[in-house]
């Protein structure tokens, strides 16, 4: 059974198409926006409500890098790897985020605090290199910028932990 | 959207243009602040909102307007602010600045010199923003609208002639002869290709179909590109007015727009764009009363390279993966929903009215004998002046990078410049005489591409770089043909055991082979010209490649496997600053005394490097 909470935040999507096939991918958009993530019963209720085969869903699910089949953390980390911040030293600023957060690019840790992702460009090459995290832009990053901003962000989630932190 | 007037002929556009015109002093101050995706990383938008408080405060919110407008260009000095009417540029303005700006030159009509740009060549401080050495020898026949209007207002756009070249078009234009005019004019795609868009138009226009769609390619995926994105979101007019000109002359009555899904200012804007076209009859049903119907809608692409592929790209836009197909099968024929369809890139759309307007012999007149008009680069990586670039084709490298750019940062030295993203090829030191166009960039194994222009000096490592590209394609191949899948990854490990320390002799030979078999036997251009950032590297950096494999050595100091950190005893000063923060432990030393580096412990993160002001920290 798919709750009901699901089925009908996804049936808004979909009406809001007017079931237009041809627009799965704005649908499959929408509804990661809604979820943060593809959640599996909201790919199977589309495919249901679509008919469309689930098999199909799942291959375009993950073709496209936009989509996430896993639930994302609260703090989402984007590392540009686009080739100006490549030659200006990117590569060293992931791999420091990697070893202090202990995952790997395209994973969220176990409290699903940190989602680290990397991103072919973000098209802001003169602040390069840039770490985006929560949709807001750090440039001129260095290994030691990126161990400083990870240390905050931690800081802020024990503070918050600490005064019972208010939904968000 | 309140109801507005909508043009119902040509007279309707000449009047509106007059009334808006008339309402605007062109002598009334204005502060234009560049609110591009650069300029908002900066924060430009707190910015806006504190002059907003500030001339609120001393009551000249009558007296002095405010214009947040697209992307000026000159991303590395951002963010950018311009005072209208004398053009007085100031850069890296922060919020702090406000209330001196407004009273000096608002006011006092002052110049406030710590904001205004030195020249590094002369040192000399430079006032007005068109005697920046920057936009000097640029020719912006694209971008010049950008620092003029807002794009979410098409009042701004029409005041300063737009929509002019769509009313010609339709109401004196026969579709034959608009086509013949960007055939003359010499316009190639500017997506990559190159291909002359006159002829990409007539071939769609023969095709014997009553349904025809025009496509945008907005998914700009090279990385180190961003031309698209700043066109899109400072003038999305400009590019809506294209595809309709394309459109009347095609036979097309449906457009789309595809956009990267990662650009969302220029979504919102292109969104906002096509509600005031049409509320204003320029775009729907019976376009400013000329009987001609189109409408275009905007879909956000979900983040595969290869959608910008054509063949790629209409698939996606069916609701299907992204995979190309075949290149027998023409898309003027059989393109989307296999109907015959017209795609171009967003530089390219946004060229038409401009040739309308201006005639194609104008614009025949700039550029080189095989390529014309102007194209916009984005001039990124070890470069002083980041920023967007809009040069006549047949400049020389040497006057971008130099000229333009400034040359490169910390008195270091050029080693090459890259061109047209992972399917392009680098560009060395002595060809920087070299006249860009795209027959001259194709000579030297490099290509046009939509135009990312990546600098690098002497501290990147060229073996690095292809294998940074081939890394990018394999993530990015859609893996629908066996050449592309495999070829790419088998390249890609030969790369990454050279950078490891571990490539053999024989493997510079490999590449060159696997390179052929990619070029001759890949089902579209990702996989095709997959092979031009490692076949130019081995042509022109041959000896770094050497030096990986024989000496186990990287001269540029980047691949890990092949360099260590050491600590110069002359140098260090004992501070402990990279002892405190070396996140292995792996420094020691006792205070003002020379540290060491313990090389079992150390994982080459380079902060030490970073963090050390008195460069001690080497790479060996």
């Amino acid at each position: 059974m798919i709750d009901t909470d699901t089925t009908h935040r996804v049936d808004e999507i979909v009406v809001g198409y007017n079931r237009d096939r041809s627009a799965v991918i704005a649908m499959l958009q929408d509804i990661q926006a809604e979820f943060r993530y593809l959640p599996e019963e909201a790919l199977r209720y589309l495919s249901q409500s679509m008919d469309i085969p689930i098999a199909k869903i799942y291959s375009l699910a993950s073709f496209y890098r936009a989509f996430s089949l896993e639930p994302r953390g609260e703090h989402l980390i984007h590392v540009c790897l686009g080739t100006a911040c490549h030659v200006r030293g990117a590569v060293r600023i992931l791999g420091t985020i990697e070893r202090t957060l202990g995952i790997q690019a395209g994973e969220t840790d176990a409290n699903l605090e940190f989602t680290l992702e990397t991103v072919n460009c973000l098209g802001a090459c003169a602040l390069g290199p840039v770490v985006v995290v929560n949709g807001e832009y750090h440039g001129q990053m260095t290994s030691a910028k990126a161990t400083r901003l990870l240390k905050q962000l931690r800081k802020s989630d024990e503070n918050q932990t600490g005064q019972d932190r208010e939904p968000r | 959207m309140e109801a507005l007037q909508r043009i119902r002929c040509p007279e309707d556009l000449t009047r509106l243009r007059e009334a808006l015109v008339s309402d605007r002093d062109p002598n009334k101050p204005c502060i234009t602040v560049c609110s591009g995706t650069g300029c908002q990383a900066y924060g430009c938008q707190q910015l806006t909102d504190a002059f907003r408080k500030e001339l609120e405060r001393r009551g000249l919110t009558d007296t002095v307007d405010i214009r947040t407008t697209g992307c000026h260009g000159f991303c590395e000095r951002g963010p950018v602010v311009v005072i209208k009417p004398e053009g007085i540029f100031y850069q890296r303005m922060e919020v702090g600045d406000v209330a001196e700006v407004v009273e000096e030159t608002l006011v006092n009509k002052r110049i406030v010199d710590h904001l205004l740009y030195t020249d590094p060549v002369t040192g000399e401080k430079i006032v007005h923003e068109h005697d920046v050495p920057f936009y000097k020898l640029q020719t912006r026949l694209i971008l010049g609208n950008n620092g003029l209007i807002d794009p979410t207002s098409i009042e701004d756009y029409i005041a300063v002639g737009g929509y002019n070249a769509l009313v010609k078009a339709l109401y004196t234009m026969e579709p034959e002869e608009i086509i013949e005019a960007v055939k003359r004019s010499g316009l190639r795609g500017r997506g990559g290709g190159g291909f002359l868009t006159g002829r990409k138009w007539e071939s769609c226009r023969r095709a014997e179909e009553d349904i025809k769609y025009v496509i945008c390619n907005a998914d700009e995926g090279d990385p180190g590109a961003y031309m698209d994105r700043s066109v899109l979101e400072g003038t999305p007019h400009s590019v809506l007015e294209g595809m309709i000109i394309g459109a009347y002359a095609i036979g097309s009555h449906e457009g789309y727009i595809y956009v990267r899904y990662e650009y969302p200012l220029a979504v919102q804007n292109t969104g906002l764009a096509l509600k005031q076209a049409r509320a204003y009859g320029l775009l729907g049903e019976n376009i400013a009363g000329s009987g001609f119907d189109f409408d275009i809608k905007i879909a956000r692409g979900g983040g595969a390279f290869v959608c910008g592929e054509s063949s790629a790209l209409m698939r996606s836009l069916e609701g299907d993966v992204g995979e190309p197909r075949a290149k027998y099968v023409h898309a003027a024929e059989k393109g989307l929903w296999d109907r015959p369809s017209n795609l171009n890139n967003v530089e390219t759309w946004a060229n038409v009215p401009w040739i309308i307007n201006e005639g194609w012999e104008r614009y025949a007149r700039i550029g080189t004998e095989g390529s014309k008009g102007t194209k916009i680069f984005s001039l990124v990586g070890k470069i002083n002046n980041t920023g967007l670039v809009e040069v006549p084709m047949g400049i020389t490298l040497r006057e971008i990078v130099y000229e333009i750019g400034g040359g490169i940062p910390n008195s270091k030295k050029f080693k090459a410049v890259q061109t047209g993203g992972p399917s392009g090829g680098c560009i060395p030191e002595s060809l920087l005489d070299l006249l860009v166009d795209f027959d001259e960039l194709t000579k030297v194994g490099s290509m046009m591409g939509s135009g990312g222009m990546i600098v690098m000096d002497e501290a990147t490592c060229m073996v690095d770089i292809a294998r940074y590209f081939l890394n990018f394609l394999r993530e990015e191949s859609c893996g629908k043909c066996v050449p592309c899948r495999e070829g790419i990854a088998g390249s890609l490990e030969i790369l990454n055991r050279i950078c490891a320390g571990e490539g053999r002799q024989e493997d510079i030979e490999l590449l060159e082979e696997l390179s052929e078999t990619l070029r001759d036997f890949s089902l579209c251009g990702l996989g095709k010209t997959a092979c031009n950032p490692i076949l130019s590297t081995i042509h022109y950096f041959r000896d770094e490649y050497e030096a990986h494999i024989s000496e186990k050595k990287c001269p540029a100091g980047v691949c890990k496997a092949l360099i260590q950190y050491t600590i110069d005893p002359e140098k260090c000063t004992g501070c402990g600053v990279c002892l405190r923060q070396c996140p292995q432990e792996a420094i020691s030393g006792e205070k003002k005394e020379v540290h060491v580096i313990d090389q079992s412990r150390c994982v080459k993160c380079g902060v030490c490097h970073d963090l050390c002001r008195f460069e001690a920290v080497v790479i060996q």
